[in-house]
């Protein structure tokens, strides 16, 4: 343990980074080169603090650590930070893409190369906020800042459609999370406090968790997202710049599973499992059907929008499995997603960058001159499928694991969309790598450069080592999952054991 | 009344004396000097509205004044500063503009001084006839500001239709409280109270009681009281916009405030469904007629109709919370508001033309990213975006009203909040997404000042939100 506050540092260092950015000039070379340079020390620093957060981390406790605790703006509300091993890993996740991301805007962003910086770097701050607060306000500030980063950024680099992309973005979140907004106030005037701590022990009337679970999907269903609410992503993700694809996909797609995780099943458990059967059926028909959509895409990044929703549907339907398994595998699927979706939205943008087109039919036969890129992005796209030895198999078996034991039908059509991820990712990687090199303005592509082989090596190299030694992740995770489980099995014992009793 | 209890008086109502006493002398000045001494006399008025704002700050006794009439309490000082600052930073950001606008005269300066008067004069009144002298004295100022540049033909419409509206407005008020007052007997608002707790209330009392509350809806501009609104901040010159939106809303939700929870305290249900039923029509009316305007000072009038009914969300629940909520929501709005129009006082073109046409920030985030930002934040914060302070302010209403358990308020505010959100982002966009179109002079120092302030405060709430809370919470425990 540590005495200062490593998780305050480990939240705003990247505020730090923004000042220096605040004070520097675009309009040279020489400027530029130092804007990026600073963003790239200042997320790797962060980068760094999160591995020290991942090494103090005692793996044996399954409560709060590094607790910080000020009174903020009375009433209740405080300043309250803290991580369990539900949570550690996502910080470490968002400080780890970010660098990533400053070395995907090298060279790709040509306008205002500060003001997408300072964007990125608030937007960091905000992501790792949402990972670390144990203040239920507090949570809802972050959750809901990022939007607005987020809005600014597809809406000023993104693409062609990136004005209609940006307001979708923006208003369905929104939509979603005022509902949960009330939810909170409700909680607050029922438990008499907004802390975390004491909202997980607190025990909500029946009724009342009905309704502030629903309230609460709302806002993580849209974020998730899940069928049938996902059509904001297809169009966020095809509009947005690549990094911001890389950090839609790889971790505000997963503020959502983290929130069922953190409220929706232990602040919730009798209406969690009053409504298991109705996440289920989204969760199948979010694998079964965002998979057939994403085979019939002719934009690259459509189509890894399509199967991140799919893939989203494993870890909806792993969570309200609700047994070890189950949410030991929607954590780990939803690490590993960070990382292969991420991964994979930058092994487009590196095609992209050099054709300037995401049309599938404009591609064909990249292996004959860039084998490195075709051995990185086959990687990518067997992890996506979930072949044994990737991290993404790890993840999806381990969710059909705990499926199985929760519902048998559940776990039979969950694993037929395993054939159909198949069918998406190995025909795209066919369309777009096999076959012969004929398209004139492919002859003179280069094969990755020095800073490409930067960004996806180490990506490889995670995603097979996940894939063969799942188990930094699972002994990080285990100690809080069990308390989580454990819990929500009580929960639901007593209330039977309560309505029998009255019969 | 004898000597003491007069010198006692006087003393509870300092400030109001500095101001009336200021008023005559910087109109003194102003005549004898003549047309140029409008600077000197805004540097005065602007001293004046300080004065009695440390004097509020510093001096804190409490208590009635004036045989029950004016009252002093923490609730009163609380809103009475706000009234202060908004009405300071107007007469700042005009002393700029004043050439520009038409409005540089030196009785203009001398009747915000006076308009500021009443507005205190209302916050404090504690009597019938108090809270109607005090709603007249200000309303009288405010029409000659509104139809200050006389030139202008939409400045003197606009004049002219705050002048019938207002008037009538006031007419529906008196007649509400000769009502109120024919059926309780009393004027005093304890009184009021004690009489309707002993004897329950009739019919005619809920007559005098809607019509109350329609006039003073009328001065908030809430729906169905509203159709002024757009029309005068449109018309009106933009600084004078500026300070109709601020200081004067303050005022009369204050006053509003003290009348529904001293008075008519024991009628909360009857007067909560008025309540209830503006606030959501404000907060829907804003949210959708705001998304096809095109000139920004009336996308401003319609967003001050959607924020005085999230404000009046809090008001419903008519408890701690809500009233400390609505004073927060005020205190957020006011400097939101002050803030953006600064922004709207700074769109001139380079040839010194203004312009209104949201249209004309298209690209200010290349031409000039520092009022860009601030607009922004503004924008989202009007939108109630967190981090920022506009976040706070509705995170408190809506608190209030959830603890009241008006779910379909708190469900419909907060959707409204949404569409609201819609037209909001359409300034961002333009400002960010779009190319520019033309480029604005660079604004004044003061306009700067001023909205650099207030985005630092919008921006900075997280930190600071703390103390604001607890001198919130101090000034609504004045009621309970």
């Amino acid at each position: 343990m540590t005495d200062w506050p490593i998780l305050s540092a480990v939240t705003f260092l990247p505020l730090a980074g923004v000042v220096v950015l605040l004070l520097m000039r675009e309009d040279s070379a020489a400027g530029r080169r130092n804007i990026l340079n600073v963003s790239l020390f200042t997320t790797i620093v962060t980068f760094l603090v999160s591995l020290w957060v991942w090494w103090d981390f005692d793996y044996a406790n399954p409560g709060f650590q590094m607790i910080e605790k000020h009174a903020w703006l009375g009433t209740g509300i405080s300043y309250h930070l803290g991580v369990d091993g539900i949570s550690v890993l996502f910080v470490v996740l968002s400080a780890f893409l970010m660098p990533f991301c400053v070395l995907a805007s090298w060279l790709t962003i040509e306008k205002r190369l500060k003001a997408y910086m300072i964007a990125f770097l608030l937007l960091e701050v905000f992501m790792v906020g949402v990972f670390v607060s144990l203040d239920i306000v507090l949570f809802y500030v972050f959750f809901e800042a990022g939007l607005i980063p987020m809005f600014i950024i597809i809406g000023v680099w993104g693409g062609k459609d990136r004005v209609y992309a940006s307001y979708k973005f923006f208003l369905y979140t929104l939509l979603g999370s005022v509902l949960m907004l009330l939810a909170i106030m409700a909680m607050y005037w029922q438990a008499g406090t907004t802390d975390m701590v004491e909202l997980l022990a607190y025990n909500f009337p029946r009724q009342m968790q009905t309704w502030l679970w629903l309230a609460f999907f709302a806002s993580f269903a849209v974020k998730m997202p899940m069928w049938p609410v996902h059509t904001w992503l297809p169009d966020a993700h095809v509009q947005a710049p690549t990094a911001g694809s890389v950090i839609l996909a790889g971790i505000l797609l997963k503020l959502g599973g983290y929130g069922f995780l953190r409220f929706s099943l232990p602040m919730f458990p009798l209406a969690s499992e009053y409504f298991a059967p109705m996440v289920f059926s989204l969760s199948i028909v979010a694998i079964i059907y965002t998979s057939l959509v994403a085979m019939m895409q002719s934009d690259i990044k459509k189509l890894i929008a399509y199967s991140s929703v799919a893939h989203m549907g494993y870890v909806t339907m792993g969570i309200f499995a609700a047994n070890t398994q189950g949410v030991q595998g929607a954590i780990f699927q939803m690490l590993s997603h960070g990382i292969v979706s991420g991964a994979l939205f930058l092994c487009v943008g590196v095609v992209y960058d050099r054709t300037h087109t995401r049309e599938i039919s404009a591609y064909g036969g990249l292996v004959n001159n860039m084998p490195k890129y075709a051995v990185a992005f086959m990687v990518f796209t067997m992890a996506n499928v979930g072949l044994p030895g990737t991290s993404g198999f790890v993840g999806e078996i381990t969710t059909l694991l705990g499926a199985f034991r929760a519902n048998t039908w559940v776990a039979f059509f969950a694993t037929s969309g395993v054939i159909l991820s198949a069918c998406y990712a190995l025909w795209l990687y066919r369309r777009v790598i096999f076959g012969a090199l004929e398209k004139d303005s492919l002859k003179s592509l280069l094969d990755l450069s020095g800073r490409e082989k930067a960004i996806l090596y180490p990506l490889v190299v995670l995603t097979i080592f996940f894939g063969v030694y799942p188990a930094p992740v699972f002994d990080a995770t285990a100690a809080s999952v069990d308390l989580l489980v454990n819990n929500y099995t009580a929960a639901v014992q007593a209330a039977q054991d309560v309505a029998l009793s009255a019969k | 009344m004898t000597a003491e209890t007069f010198l006692a008086s006087l003393h509870l109502s300092t400030p109001e004396l500095i101001l009336a006493v200021g008023a005559m002398v910087l109109l003194m000045i102003g005549v004898f000097t003549g047309e140029k001494s409008s600077g000197l006399v805004t540097g005065l008025a602007v001293g004046l509205l300080a004065v009695s704002g440390a004097w509020l700050i510093w001096q804190t006794g409490d208590g009635q004044a004036y045989g029950g009439v004016f009252l002093s309490d923490p609730f009163a000082r609380f809103m009475k500063v706000l009234t202060l600052a908004g009405s300071m930073a107007t007469l700042i950001m005009s002393a700029g503009e004043a050439r520009s606008a038409g409005i540089d005269r030196f009785e203009f300066p001398v009747l915000v001084v006076l308009a500021t008067l009443g507005m205190l004069l209302m916050i404090s009144a504690n009597d019938l006839i108090s809270v109607y002298l005090a709603l007249e004295l200000q309303s009288l100022a405010l029409y000659v500001v509104a139809a200050m540049h006389r030139d202008n033909l939409r400045s003197t419409e606009a004049g002219l239709k705050y002048f019938v509206l207002g008037a009538l407005s006031s007419g529906m008020l008196l007649y509400g409280m000769s009502l109120v007052y024919g059926f309780t007997g009393h004027t005093g608002f304890e009184a009021i109270a004690s009489a309707l707790s002993a004897e329950g209330r009739s019919l005619g009392l809920v007559f005098g009681l809607v019509f109350i509350l329609a006039g003073v809806a009328f001065k908030i501009s809430a729906v169905p009281f509203h159709m002024w609104t757009p029309d005068v901040y449109e018309g009106a010159p933009t600084p004078v916009t500026a300070f109709f939106a601020a200081a004067p809303k303050i005022a009369a939700m204050a006053m509003l405030i003290r009348l529904v929870i001293t008075p008519f305290e024991p009628i909360v249900a009857d007067w909560r469904q008025i309540v209830v039923f503006i606030s959501i029509a404000s907060m829907l009316l804003g949210a959708f007629a705001a998304i096809g305007q095109r000139n920004i000072k009336r996308l401003m009038a319609y967003s001050s109709i959607g924020h005085m009914g999230y404000a009046l969300v809090g008001l419903a629940s008519g408890s701690m919370a809500g009233v400390r909520g609505v004073l927060i929501y005020m205190l957020v709005y006011m400097v939101m508001t002050l803030g953006t129009f600064a922004c709207i006082l700074a769109m001139k073109r380079k040839d010194g033309n203004h312009v209104e046409n949201v249209d004309d920030l298209a690209g200010l985030s290349q031409t000039n990213p520092l009022m860009a930002t601030v607009l922004t934040v503004m924008m989202f914060s009007l939108a109630g975006i967190p981090p920022l302070a506009g976040f706070f302010a509705k995170y408190f209403v809506f608190m209030a009203a959830v603890e009241a358990q008006l779910y379909a308020l708190a469900i419909i505010g907060v959707l409204a909040s949404v569409v609201g959100a819609y037209y909001y982002l359409r300034v961002i966009k333009l400002m960010w997404f779009d190319e520019a179109k033309g480029e604005f002079a660079r604004p004044s120092g003061v306009l700067r000042l001023v909205y650099g302030l207030s985005g630092l405060f919008v921006a900075a709430y997280v930190l600071i939100g703390g103390p604001i809370g607890t001198a919130a919470e101090v000034a609504a425990r004045t009621f309970f």
